[in-house]
């Protein structure tokens, strides 16, 4: 079996299996407590949270844990809309392409009475940072961007984003659950006032991430109760996910620059062999992207069966298309990038991790090969197009 | 994959009917790529039975397992009867689809009677 959606979820590591088994029987105290088993768990909780900040170059008390990614963006966005709205600034700039846990909580406050403008990722899946720049406004209170993109990978300029934001005195936050683990990220160096990460990207536990949120920043809870994490996110401390995240998170971090340099050359190799397929199309820029993430369109196909076929062919991977979602629309990711329906139905994305080898990606690139041609061969548009009843879109 | 019942899996797997019939009585197209489904079916037609039925389906896993149930359901039958085949049957046929495929299953039976309609219009002659 080849494993290729790491951007859905990655196994949990040995370490981090290890370290969750560990505290479940060792350190299982209620961290609130006085006697000396809660205060144990006292202590791994904020060794824990000390351990995850020193990986963003944060404090430890700018660390509050959540459920996950979804919790955290849910968290940074209403905090920065709230503070906003106490000096009269109702407006937020993110982009079209964010994860529904940004784009829905934008859908939220917007429907109570906040301005949303949603930048442009034109057709290589970045923003330009000149665009956000002219659309900060007087009354902006809130620049939430992506720092990788979950389907198509592309790397943000989030530097060069957090300096405009920091100089327009805007509070910048950016869902880092694609980046944290994968890319180098640093809260100071790169300007950023809030950022969501989430275990399960960084083979740590499911259900169990970290908002990081600047001294000052007073957070605005969305659980409220006792007085756990400062009292901005009540609920019993999930220890074991949360140090198990840690361990987890230390570890990517360690081994971040050889991983990226072994997938880059696997993504790169693997980009290459799909580029042969003709009419089709890598989505999203090839150079700043992911080292992990290829995402590509193939005309005449739709994405469902594609991954169905591969799925026998022992290969899981994932795809924009309409039919995987319930819905009839393809993926907003792909439609952003210009994508139109008729091609975007047809995506794959290959989200390899660090365990692929050189005869994975081969293997790879020629069943992909096989089911896109196979799928072509009883397809009407393919028919259309080879006809030339149709134009090529790719 | 649990998504869908073996029957589903199977004729996905193993389309029956599948290609064009290039001197069809009639052929009918549905769906559009917006929708991200699309059947095209093509029917060979002697003394009102469907002699031949090929199908070619740009869609998902039940889009290609319905065309492929279809095809079968309505070969070798009167025109009569292909005329009231529905997407319940198809559906019922594949040992049951989840609900939010129920549409490709409707695309189905949509393709069969557009194929017979353009029959009809080719002949001149009313199936009744
Ligand atoms: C970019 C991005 N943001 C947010 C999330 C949500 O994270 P979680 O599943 O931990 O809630 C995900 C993962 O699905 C993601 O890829
Ligand atoms: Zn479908």
């Amino acid at each position: 079996m080849i494993y290729v959606d790491n951007a859905a979820t990655t196994k949990m590591s040995k370490t981090a299996i290890h370290t969750m088994t560990a505290m479940m029987e060792d350190t299982w105290g209620n961290p609130s407590s006085l006697y000396s088993i809660g205060q144990r768990a006292k202590e791994v909780l904020e060794k824990a949270r000390a351990d995850v900040a020193s990986v963003i170059g944060a404090e430890p008390r700018e660390i509050t844990f959540t459920s996950g990614g979804s919790e955290a963006d849910n968290q940074a966005i209403l905090t920065a809309a709230l503070l906003g709205e106490k000096s009269g600034k109702k407006h937020i700039v993110s982009s079209a392409f964010e994860h529904h846990a940004v784009l829905h909580t934008l859908n939220k406050l917007e429907k109570m009475g906040y301005e949303i403008t949603l930048l442009d990722v034109h057709e290589n899946g970045m923003i330009i940072p000149s665009e956000l720049e002219a659309a900060i406004r007087e009354d902006t209170c809130l620049v939430t961007i992506m720092t990788a993109n979950n389907e198509i990978g592309t790397i943000q300029p989030i530097r060069e984003l957090g300096a405009i934001c920091r100089s327009r005195k805007v509070l910048f936050h950016t869902d880092a659950v694609q980046a944290v683990g994968h890319i180098p990220l640093n809260v100071i160096e790169d300007n950023i006032d809030l950022l969501s990460a989430s275990a399960h990207k960084f083979h740590g536990p499911k259900g169990v991430g970290f908002l990081y949120a600047r001294k000052g920043i007073r957070l605005t809870n969305l659980i409220e109760g006792g007085a756990q994490e400062r009292g901005k996110r009540a609920g019993t401390e999930n220890v074991p996910g949360i140090v198990s995240m840690a361990e987890a998170l230390k570890e990517a971090n360690a081994g971040m620059e050889k991983n990226a340099e072994h997938l880059v050359k696997m993504r790169d190799r693997l980009i290459a062999g799909l580029k042969e397929i003709p009419h089709s199309a890598l989505n999203g820029d090839a150079e700043h992207r992911l080292p992990g993430n290829v995402n590509f369109c193939f005309e005449g196909i739709e994405g469902e069966s594609l991954l169905l076929l591969l799925d026998d062919k022992g290969i899981q991977a994932s795809s924009g298309s309409a039919c995987t979602s319930g819905s009839l629309d393809p993926s907003h990711v792909l439609l952003a990038i210009g994508r139109v329906h008729d091609v975007a139905h047809g995506s794959l994305r290959l989200s390899i991790g660090e365990d692929i080898t050189e005869a994975d990606v081969d293997y790879l690139i020629k069943s992909v090969k096989e089911v896109v041609e196979y799928l072509r061969g009883f397809s009407p548009i393919w028919r259309d197009l080879m006809a030339g009843k149709k134009q090529f879109i790719l | 994959m649990a998504l869908y019942s073996e029957k589903v899996m199977e004729h996905f797997r193993n389309p029956r009917n599948v290609g064009v019939i290039e001197d069809a009585d009639g052929i009918g197209e549905v769906g559009n790529a917006k929708c991200g489904d699309i059947m095209k079916m093509y029917l060979k037609i002697e003394d009102d039975i469907i002699k031949d039925v090929k199908f070619e389906t740009f869609g998902c896993g039940s889009a290609i397992a319905s065309s492929s149930m279809a095809t079968e359901l309505i070969k070798g039958k009167p025109v009569s009867e292909a005329m009231k085949l529905t997407n319940k049957a198809v559906a019922e046929a594949l040992d049951g689809l989840p609900d939010y495929k129920m549409h490709c299953s409707v695309l189905a039976e949509e393709a069969i009677r557009s194929a017979l309609e353009d029959y009809q219009k080719r002949t001149g002659k009313q199936i009744k």
